[in-house]
């Protein structure tokens, strides 16, 4: 693994052409490939607000893509990317997805981080007939076939945490937080819905939304107080959190007597609220950087020689490190680059060296993967308390939920 | 100064045909239909800016919330659209079919009444003119009429901006959100996303272009554009002479809003979406940009302005996606320092005088309307 931090292009062997199937077999539809090489693209946000969440996607694709090249490449090519800035902004997005596809003819593009960006890129990735890898947890209430989503839908996000809280601290009233968006909104329906229909003897207390960037929450720490819920559920994003955890622990709410879930606050997000703040929360998504196991071992001392000793890894991040991946074993199985060759192929595509351990594409184009819920610690990094025995079904269009 | 008696007095009928060459042949002989489609988006902040030059550049009135009329028009033609695109066979997968997909995740279930009328493609169009023009007619006769100008207005229109960006994101049952209204998909019927709908949307939108030059043309070549230029320089003066000074500012300001408002309909049809990022005070300030570059006091120029920066922004983040946006700061620091005048006063200052020489002609230097030694301070 250590020798993916290395320029591995021009180090290796090209394979002999013996094994490289024609560039004629394995691209019909006229994409950006050649006999040695293959373009990808790589759309996220390197300037404006979202950079500082984006920019752990963009590190884990191409360190994924070295690593992919060091071993061999994709199909006996290696792969090329191509870079664009979707510069925070969602037309910006469309503009450079569809550059990507009808300019650059890319095979796939790894890329989004918002809904909002998702959303604006649809359409031309559908129109087009491009593939897209996208990365982040999201609402969910979307499906198709020129996308995988290598990060958690709602459903499999939310239910397995809340379960878990209401088992194990016995919790029985819940006050939902959120940023003023598609996002917390749909998952704090799921959240209610869930909690109101299927957990025995538990209600909502409270319910309330702010504006993207809102640094006030005086008012509803008050509230509260006074409401005295057993959980307090925040789907707070970017850096609202860092007001909003520093105001709790001013207005005296000790995380270690008040149970906190988020599903919103990763690794990097810790790194600006800053560790003592936030220690003591629950936060529940399917990967943290600590995780023990072979793969995650690898992984995290591979990323950080590559990218720095001080970056943390958050879900988002390795949810990105696994779309090169994925396209570059649905390429194989499928035994070609064409769109719609891949798109097929890609239910039941397994990927054993995964981070978060062991994930696998539905025939909904999402992941199965397990659900996690950690400790926020105050070194910035999460204990694993819980994990489902199982993987979740992905469930994007959820039955009763909606 | 002399008025010409003419329309177009003769640089600017080379500019004419010169912009008129450029747009209708060499762009769509030379770009493939990608390119040509971002020109096409280019594009619709010319009509902005050309609103600018009128209420900018010969109003003196500095507005730094046209994206709130660009916005207006483009919500507009994109609720048209997404009506037309969330027919019942269309949103089969939703829990209230028939309606814009946001809403239905909103829980909204029936379509709200201010939507209605989107239903009718007569009834939109006129809902890109006089939605922005009533709405423009408020402020303008909520401020001018109190003699509130220059600075104050300025900001108050910035205020507007922002106010109107935070009710669109946080109606998003109603609006679509942050993430805007998406997925559009045809116009009358007719699919406005292939490569040949493209095409022919490109050329009515330069026609649409060179109308709103024409208007503007007009409107600066009347009387009504002399008092314009007079109100900008002495303003008490004119009102001392006996002229109404708020009804012609507020005039200048809805033409303004009505330009802007076509150009965002036109956005939405080019670019199939509409969202509060080209309503809030950072696009609204970057149209205002687009005018100083191309030169405030030039109709010409609002339109060169409009395709040089954003072909720049294009160009320049594709070749350097983390380092682009110092090098666009860079551009215009440059061209404001260098140019006070923007590339029309380039033109005026060194190229017309060669082509007047070339013709070996006598002309005045500087064309009517265009002021060449140093814009009026604001």
């Amino acid at each position: 693994m250590g020798m993916a931090a290395l320029p591995a292009i021009t180090m290796l062997p090209r394979p002999s052409f013996a094994d490289v199937p024609a560039t004629s077999a394995v691209n019909t539809t006229g994409l950006a490939v050649t006999d040695s090489e293959v373009t990808v693209g790589i759309l996220h946000s390197v300037t404006g607000t979202m950079a500082i969440s984006e920019t752990g996607s963009v590190e884990a694709e191409k360190l994924a893509i070295e690593q992919i090249n060091a071993a061999g490449g994709v199909l006996g090519r290696k792969i090329k990317f191509i870079q664009e800035d979707g510069a925070s902004d969602w037309p910006t997005f469309a503009e450079k997805a569809k550059k990507l596809l009808v300019n650059d003819k890319c095979a796939a593009v790894m890329g989004c981080w918002t809904s909002a960006s998702r959303k604006a890129v649809l359409p031309v990735f559908e129109q087009y007939n491009g593939m897209l890898y996208y990365p982040t947890f999201y609402e969910g209430l979307e499906q198709s076939k020129n996308v995988i989503y290598t990060g958690q839908e709602a459903t499999q996000q939310i239910i397995a945490g809340l379960d878990w809280v209401t088992k194990t601290k016995g919790a029985k009233s819940f006050y939902l937080l959120g940023s003023d968006y598609i996002w917390p909104r749909t998952s704090n329906k799921i959240a209610r819905k869930h909690i109101e229909g299927h957990l025995q003897g538990c209600k909502v207390v409270g319910e309330e939304y702010f504006p993207l960037g809102s640094t006030q929450f005086n008012s509803v720490i008050n509230k509260i107080k006074l409401t005295k819920p057993d959980v307090i559920y925040a789907i707070i994003v970017g850096g609202s959190n860092v007001a909003f955890y520093k105001q709790l622990k001013a207005a005296g709410i000790d995380l270690s007597k008040q149970t906190l879930l988020t599903i919103s606050v990763t690794e990097d997000e810790i790194d600006g609220i800053g560790g003592e703040n936030i220690a003591g929360a629950y936060a529940c998504m399917k990967y943290f950087q600590s995780l023990d196991n072979a793969n995650n071992k690898a992984f995290v001392p591979a990323f950080k020689k590559m990218w720095g000793e001080k970056t943390v890894i958050g879900d988002v991040t390795q949810a990105a490190y696994l779309g090169p991946w994925l396209w570059k074993l649905t390429a194989e199985k499928a035994g070609s680059f064409d769109i719609d060759k891949i798109a097929a192929a890609s239910p039941g595509v397994e990927f054993k060296g995964a981070p978060e351990g062991y994930v696998r594409i539905h025939e909904n184009h999402h992941l199965w993967s397990k659900t996690r819920v950690g400790r926020a610690k105050a070194d910035g990094q999460y204990e694993l308390i819980f994990e489902t025995a199982d993987l979740v079904e992905p469930d994007p269009f959820p039955k009763g939920y909606q | 100064m002399v008025i010409n008696s003419r329309f177009f007095n003769r640089s600017e009928l080379i500019g004419f045909f010169a912009l008129a060459l450029v747009l209708f042949v060499i762009l769509p002989l030379f770009l493939d239909i990608f390119r040509l489609n971002l020109v096409a988006k280019y594009l619709t902040y010319a009509f902005v800016g050309i609103g600018l030059v009128l209420c900018w550049g010969y109003g003196g009135i500095l507005s730094l919330g046209q994206g709130v009329f660009f916005g207006l028009g483009g919500y507009c033609m994109a609720m048209y659209l997404k009506l037309e695109a969330s027919s019942v066979a269309n949103t089969k997968i939703q829990s209230t079919p028939g309606i814009p997909d946001f809403m239905d995740w909103n829980q909204i279930t029936q379509i709200p009444l201010f939507w209605k009328p989107f239903h009718s493609f007569p009834l939109t169009i006129l809902a890109i003119l006089v939605v922005p023009a009533f709405f423009a007619f408020i402020i303008g006769a909520a401020m001018f009429k109190r003699r509130v100008g220059g600075v104050y207005f300025a900001i108050i229109t910035q205020a507007i901006a922002a106010i109107l960006t935070i009710l669109i994101v946080g109606q998003q049952g109603y609006t679509g959100g942050i993430n805007g209204i998406t997925d559009l998909r045809t116009l009358h019927g007719w699919d406005i996303r292939t490569d040949h709908a493209k095409f022919i949307l490109y050329f009515v939108e330069v026609v649409l272009l060179f109308g709103c030059i024409i208007a503007a043309q007009f409107i600066r070549l009347t009387k009504l554009g002399r008092i314009l230029v007079a109100m900008r320089d002495q303003e008490d003066r004119v009102r001392f002479s006996g002229y109404s000074v708020a009804n012609f500012m507020i005039f200048a300001f809805c033409a303004a809003a009505v330009f802007a408002s076509i150009g965002g309909a036109l956005f939405t049809l080019e670019v199939g979406f509409m969202s509060p990022s080209f309503v809030g005070i950072v696009p609204s300030i970057e149209m205002v940009i687009y005018t100083a570059v191309g030169g405030r006091m030039s109709i010409f120029g609002a339109v060169w302005g409009s395709l040089l920066v954003n072909f720049a922004k294009t160009s320049l983040s594709e070749s350097f996606p983390q380092l682009w946006l110092f090098g666009l700061g860079a551009l215009f620091i440059a061209v404001v320092l260098a140019f006070p005048n923007g590339l029309s006063g380039i033109w005026a200052d060194y190229v017309q005088p060669r082509i007047d020489r070339l013709l070996a002609s006598r002309k005045p230097k500087s064309a009517p309307g265009y002021v060449a030694d140093g814009a009026p301070a604001e």
